[in-house]
């Protein structure tokens, strides 16, 4: 009844071939804009900010980037924290040196150098694919940890090998309260976002999703492998150096390099996987998902008066989300994206499914 | 020179034998069942805490074996519990099946046993062996777990390919290996199969975490060392056992030089903050040489275009 198309005819290209063909789908993503931009900042406390609204959001940037990369062009790849540990470091190092540079210009900066390593790391993929591909990944993964962990010239020379950043500013507004942080982080996050919707449903993401499906085919037809498999590791690479830059800068303020380490590989990949492999929505809610859990994890036990030492809580961590993570695999093997989408079908015909 | 160097590659190649322990849980399962399993990483941890804990009560056979039916009794419930629901998914939803297993058997191990870090005492003493005193000042230095280990990887080898050759249970698992449908329809029950390969990987597991167990202590950090098997199945082809062997043995000798000859190199070009190339190295390795030879060293030939 809410949720029905009838009568939304499409009387140009135009509206054909719009982002999102149904009115109600339209007014639903501004709405949630708005809430995010307006209602939110109303109720929203510091703990919300840091610890949920932050970390969601920048995560859900690395897991589309990682989505690209895996749902949508097929290429396994496990090497996501070293992109990310690339972003950051290069953006570092761009304000470091030119401390005068816009903000925007920084993080696009970490972009583009994340998607030069990128690149170079995802040639390997023109001749391997599956596990192989994966374990090459890994590669890139240990070795750009530690380049930035040995190689002092990145890190500025500083003794304990961790590094910082203070006082951000945009176009002379300050970034430096929760607020303002999840502010920038939102405005990137829906402009990255919308562009990643946009390129994964146009000529270049049909590309990916042909080689995904069936490398041969796709070449038969006319789509270039190398093409197609570098350009999918490029912009993949960019959506995740800007979320490792965001992620350092506007979530942690200090970090070394174990904070993009293997471990944040897996935490997005499981994101991907959870949302669902080839969705934009699903890295948003695979993120939120798999941000949400140890929070409420952490908190069960006090809410439920169970005294437990803190070393055990972290034990029940781990073995409840392993088993959450095989049980939502055994239950929904495509990810929240595929719930959805059983929803939407569903709404269409509520309340009258004859 | 010679002395120390020879020295290091002996040390790297017994470290590579602890590598090919590792690969081949993974080569077993991956023949048999197309999973490729990150939780033998796991798996070896929970193998070396399980034997690590109950020897301090008992004498370290029963402990050993008390610990072989745990974990038989870990891969009959991860196939009735995990792999027999998940029949027919992609590889990558099995892979994160395994990611999951991972997760929960480091908390559950740790819950179990607890988290500190344990000794295994395999009754070997820790004095190093001289060797070739006469030819080199000073002779060379090797571990005697060391050689125990490689002993250890020898008998086991020897006797996965007796159970794979000769017995009827091997020859089932061959087939399975070969092609699914096929072995299914000449009457090879795919889950019994699917038992054995994750029982058996389940006990290279309690040899490989006995060994670095009683190397380095029994610690959480014995399931990162389990990565470093996977450059060793690319290296050696993920289907192949002697593979698993061979590749390990070249990982293994192969990042050991590589710390103590290029490492010093790196370190004063560079200008770097110490060496610790040990880390990545196996992996770029293992990467240019997928770039020359795709299928490993002895993996079956993709015969498929990319």
């Amino acid at each position: 009844m809410l949720y029905r198309e009838a009568g939304q005819f499409k009387t140009s290209y135009r509206s054909d071939q719009a982002i999102f063909p149904i009115v109600q789908d339209r007014w639903f993503m501004w709405g949630l804009i708005a809430f995010g931009f307006l209602v939110l900042p109303l109720f929203a406390n510091q703990y919300l900010y840091t610890e949920v609204l932050i970390p969601v959001l920048i995560l859900s940037l690395a897991a589309i980037g990682l989505n690209i990369l895996t749902g949508y062009c097929g290429q396994l790849s496990l090497g996501t924290g070293g992109f990310m540990a690339v972003g950051a470091y290069a953006s570092y190092n761009l304000l470091l040196r030119l401390p005068d540079t816009n903000l925007i210009v920084v993080f696009l900066f970490g972009g583009l150098m994340a998607m030069l390593v990128g690149v170079l790391f995802g040639i390997p993929s023109l001749r391997i694919k599956g596990f192989y591909l994966a374990v090459a990944t890994l590669a890139s993964q240990f070795f750009l940890e530690w380049v930035f962990a040995r190689v002092k010239w990145f890190t500025n020379y500083a003794p304990s090998g961790s590094v910082a950043v203070a006082n951000l500013d945009l176009f002379g507004f300050p970034i430096q309260t929760p607020q303002q942080k999840y502010l920038f982080v939102l405005a990137v996050v829906v402009v990255l976002g919308f562009a990643a919707k946009n390129l994964v449903r146009g000529r270049i993401g049909r590309m990916w999703m042909a080689m995904r499906d069936m490398d041969i085919a796709a070449e038969i037809i006319g789509i270039r492998p190398l093409h197609a498999k570098l350009s999918a590791f490029a912009v993949s690479s960019f959506y995740i150096g800007v979320a490792g830059a965001l992620w350092a800068f506007l979530r942690l303020g200090s970090w070394e390099p174990l904070a993009f380490d293997i471990n944040r590989s897996f935490q997005i990949l499981f994101m991907v996987i959870i949302g669902g492999l080839g969705s934009i929505l699903g890295s948003f809610l695979g993120a939120a998902f798999i941000v949400l859990i140890p929070i409420f994890l952490n908190q069960a036990p006090g809410l439920l008066g169970v005294p437990l030492s803190t070393a055990m809580i972290s034990h029940l961590e781990f073995m409840i989300f392993g088993v959450m993570i095989v049980f939502f695999l055994i239950v929904e093997p495509h990810g929240f994206a595929r719930l959805w989408a059983i929803a939407k079908e569903k709404l269409r015909l509520w309340p009258f499914p004859y | 020179m010679l002395g120390p160097i020879l020295e290091t590659l002996i040390g790297g190649l017994m470290t590579g034998v602890l590598y090919a322990l590792v690969a081949l849980g993974f080569v077993l399962i991956f023949k048999a069942s197309g999973v490729f399993n990150f939780a033998q990483g796991s798996m070896v941890l929970f193998a070396a805490l399980s034997v690590a804990r109950l020897s301090e009560v008992m004498p370290l056979i029963v402990a050993v074996l008390i610990a072989i039916v745990i974990m038989v009794a870990l891969a009959y419930a991860i196939e009735f519990l995990v792999l027999r629901r998940l029949v027919n998914q992609e590889g990558i939803i099995l892979f994160m099946a395994t990611l999951g297993i991972a997760y929960f058997l480091e908390g559950f191990g740790e819950a179990v046993w607890g988290s500190d870090i344990y000794k295994i005492n395999l009754g070997i003493s820790k004095n190093p062996l001289f060797l070739f005193e006469g030819i080199f000042p000073g002779g060379l230095l090797i571990d005697r777990e060391e050689i125990a280990a490689a002993v250890a990887c020898a008998i086991l080898v020897a006797g996965l390919a007796i159970f794979f050759q000769v017995t009827r249970v091997g020859r089932a698992l061959r087939a399975v290996a070969d092609d699914h449908q096929a072995a299914q329809s000449v009457g090879i029950p795919l889950n019994y199969i699917w038992l054995i390969v994750w029982a058996v990987s389940g006990i290279v597991a309690i040899a490989a975490g006995m060994v670095w167990g009683s190397k380095l202590g029994v610690q959480f950090s014995i399931s990162l060392v389990a990565l470093k098997a996977l450059p060793v199945l690319i290296l050696g082809g993920f289907t192949s056992i002697p593979g698993a062997i061979i590749g390990g043995l070249i990982i293994g000798a192969g990042e050991k030089l590589a710390e103590v000859l290029l490492s010093p190199m790196l370190v004063k070009w560079f200008d770097l903050a110490g060496g610790g190339i040990e880390n990545w190295f196996a992996y770029v390795l293992a990467l240019v040489f997928l770039l020359f030879r795709p299928q490993g060293l002895f993996g079956e030939r993709i015969i498929e275009r990319i």
